[in-house]
């Protein structure tokens, strides 16, 4: 033990210039390797498309953008996954609750609603989303009421919910598949419509850079205010800068990809709009499940780290026997870890039916296997206690970015197969391998 | 170690404040009365707890006055670690009665514990590996600020202090425990002790990794929460530490109190007897455990 206490000290003298950088700036080498293995991935799959089919269709505002709506749904199960791995637990039956709330969702909508509301009702689809994300909730409290006072492995839990909420979804429409959803509904899911457009791209960038000056400028006097180490001005100035210029750039890239010519003769006809000679240029912006991702991220981010429940979180994962003897009532906070799990996957299956405009029996289909290699790759610690919620949204990103990809390039479903499963395994003896060395 | 002991007072309800007073008081006399004959801090009467076939404790009974400290002694596996775990609401006891200041005691787990004001500090120490020495002082009893959210920063502010007084060397406060020493990491836990306003501390081998002056630093520190008038009960296999800390002491062997006594009443080597054959000195009071003479 000894040896480790005196590490930081010797690493001071005889660190290279890359180390101190990272160590001034506080910036996790975690968090750079899993960009570089992003670039990796999007500059290969760029290059084998160019090279092999004859064009790079990977780094396109069109492949990029829809890339960003595709993440939504698996990013933002991967948030609640992390909480659930890190209290040492798991849930294999994410995509079956998304399932099961997204045919709730998609019955009552296209079904009763309408029935009683009348058809496009402008209320329709805010109870339609108040049910299926209550729906999620229950079915994860309850997966978490037998897991924590019933003391039943929570693998075995899930794993039977993956096949009962799969059946149960099947059963509520009897396997038909249920489409069209309500207009406004299908605005969550993205698609031209459901897109902020470039003013309102530009207003969440501002928004965004002056959140991060405002952060790291908070941080910093609080830390002064107790007299405790300080980053110095140079590495504050520099994730400042960094982190606006990333958010740009992002904005910059969703305004570049222009809507369909067919939907905007559309919109341009309804609204007696004279189409210029160059074509009128529409710019998406952030799609709306992008910004509800973005929205979740920053949400889970603060329960994290800081609140009480995020607190407990993490030293249940630690140590359960501890974190029961100093008090915390560690069969509730499970509880509540699987609801908010829950309450994700409605929130997820309202995206995911939406953008399909139906909800059908397949839907969520293996997302289980998605959202926690997102987790695992994202740097969450099957052995609990570790991880962190941007680390599973990118994480999420590379596996999305993996599926897109070879869908691009033209991989056939069984290589997808073959190389989810591998990147998944090769994930967690990263992870190991990152451990040892850690310690 | 001049400087007052730590007694943060933490936001909300003071931390010895007894728990909605679920206690009723009882008729009946107190068995161990002492010589003073003050209504004890702690009273623990007939304690019995088994796992599986094994009576870890059996039929045990120990008391505490306030300003007290009181040693428990005994061989590994005599019980010492489980009796008091019953107190810290760690264990559920199988028989027996917990009164505190006189009244029965409602201890169901450590929460109702820490409500009657007592405080742990355990032989595995009971950290969260992964989170911080802060994190850890303040952990289940986290300082909030007025939106409800963790104050880390006033919570560091606070873990800086109380360790500076344990370990003046101790400086890292952004790791995680389990990057400690283990010296280190006691410390930390001496410190969640004695952050809170404790009326009674429990010490299961508080000094068992500590260097000499932190475990010199420890005594000073016990001899100024003893003079707050806290009730501190020290299990420790140091002999010498416990007769320079202690004023009674209770020896345990196979789970029964084979008898306690007055440091002063008894010298150490009739207390390795007590210990290791279970035989009871005149100066002291023999329990159920004690060899018949
Ligand atoms: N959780 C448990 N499950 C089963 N048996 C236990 C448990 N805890 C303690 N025991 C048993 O109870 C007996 C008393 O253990 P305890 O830890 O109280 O001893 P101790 O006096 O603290 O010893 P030491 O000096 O080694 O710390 C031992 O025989 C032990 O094996
Ligand atoms: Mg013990």
């Amino acid at each position: 033990m000894s040896d480790i206490a005196a590490r930081p000290v010797m690493a001071a003298d005889e660190e290279g210039p890359f180390r101190r950088f990272l160590r001034q700036t506080e910036i996790d080498s975690r968090l750079l390797g899993m960009v570089g293995a992003l670039a990796l991935i999007w500059i290969g799959f760029h290059l084998y498309g160019y090279f092999v089919n004859g064009f790079g269709a990977f780094l396109t505002p069109r492949n990029l953008w829809n890339l960003s709506v595709q993440t939504a749904s698996i990013g933002i199960m991967a948030t609640g996954m992390v909480l659930v791995i890190v209290t040492r637990n798991i849930d294999l039956s994410v995509g079956s609750v998304l399932g099961l709330c997204a045919m709730v969702m998609g019955v009552m909508q296209v079904w009763y609603l309408p029935q009683w509301l009348g058809l496009g009702h402008p209320a329709l689809w805010i109870i339609t989303v108040i049910m299926g994300l209550a729906v999620g909730t229950a079915v994860g409290a309850f997966h978490g009421w037998l897991i924590a006072y019933l003391r039943i492995p929570a693998f075995i839990v899930t794993l039977g919910g993956l096949l009962v909420w799969r059946g149960v979804a099947y059963l509520i429409a009897r396997g038909e598949t249920v489409s069209p959803v309500d207009s406004r509904f299908a605005l969550l899911g993205g698609g031209p419509f459901g897109s902020i457009g470039a003013t309102g791209s530009w207003i969440v960038g501002l928004i965004a850079c002056a959140a991060i000056v405002a952060l790291i400028i908070t941080g910093r006097r609080q830390r002064q205010r107790f007299q405790f180490p300080v980053r110095p001005v140079w590495a504050e100035v520099f994730m400042a800068v960094v982190g606006c210029g990333f958010v740009v750039a992002v904005v910059l890239l969703v305004n570049s990809y222009p809507w369909p010519v067919g939907i905007v003769r559309q919109y341009a006809e309804a609204r007696g709009i004279e189409i210029p000679d160059g074509g009128l240029f529409i710019a998406h912006g952030f799609a709306i499940p992008v910004l509800i991702l973005l929205a979740v991220g920053i949400a889970m981010t603060f329960i994290a780290t800081r609140t009480r429940f995020g607190r407990y979180v993490f030293a249940i994962g630690g140590n359960p026997e501890a974190a029961e003897l100093a008090g915390i009532n560690t069969r509730w906070v499970t509880l509540k870890v699987f609801a908010l799990m829950g309450f994700l996957c409605g929130l997820s299956a309202v995206i995911a039916s939406a953008r399909l405009n139906s909800a059908t029996n397949a839907l969520g289909t293996l997302d289980e296997l998605y959202v926690i290699a997102s987790a695992v790759i994202g740097g969450t610690s099957l052995a609990g206690g570790l991880g962190t919620i941007y680390g599973a949204i990118l994480g999420a990103l590379v596996m999305q970015s993996l599926q897109t990809g070879m869908v691009l390039v033209g991989f056939d479903s069984a290589v997808q197969q073959i190389v989810v499963g591998t990147v998944l395994v090769v994930a967690v003896l990263m992870d190991t391998i990152y451990r040892r060395r850690a310690r | 170690m001049n400087a007052k002991p730590a007694r943060t007072r933490t936001a909300g309800k003071p931390a010895t404040a007894a728990p909605a007073r679920k206690a009723k008081p009882t008729g009946q006399p107190k068995v161990a009365a002492a010589a003073n004959g003050a209504t004890p801090l702690v009273e623990m009467r007939d304690i019995s707890i088994a796992f599986g076939g094994v009576r870890a404790v059996d039929h045990a009974s120990v008391d505490l006055y306030p300003g007290e400290v009181v040693g428990l002694l005994g061989h590994n596996g005599a019980g010492k670690s489980t009796l008091i775990k019953i107190l810290s609401g760690a264990y559920p006891r199988d028989h027996g009665q917990i009164y505190i200041n006189g009244q029965e005691a409602q201890i169901a787990n450590p929460r109702d514990a820490k409500a009657y004001g007592i405080e742990t500090i355990y032989q595995t120490l009971a950290l969260a590996d992964n989170v911080d020495a802060a994190a850890n002082l303040f952990l289940g009893r986290e300082l909030r600020t007025r939106w409800g959210t963790l104050d880390d920063v006033a919570m560091e502010a606070q873990a800086r202090k109380v360790m500076g007084r344990l370990n003046p060397n101790f400086r890292r406060f952004k790791d995680p425990v389990v990057a400690l020493s283990g010296g280190q990491r006691q410390s930390v836990a001496i410190a969640r002790a004695i952050l809170f306003n404790a009326r009674i501390l429990i010490m299961d081998e508080p000094t068992a990794a500590l260097g000499p002056q932190e475990t010199a630093q420890v005594a000073e520190l016990i001899k100024q929460l003893k003079a707050d008038g806290i009730g501190i009960f020290l299990i420790s296999h140091d002999i010498h530490d416990v007769f320079d800390l202690a004023d009674r002491v209770f020896v345990m062997k196979n789970g029964q109190v084979v008898g306690q006594a007055p440091t002063v009443a008894v010298t150490k080597d009739e207390v390795l007897g007590m210990i290791i054959l279970g035989k009871c000195p005149p100066g002291a009071i023999p329990g159920p455990g004690a060899m018949a003479a």
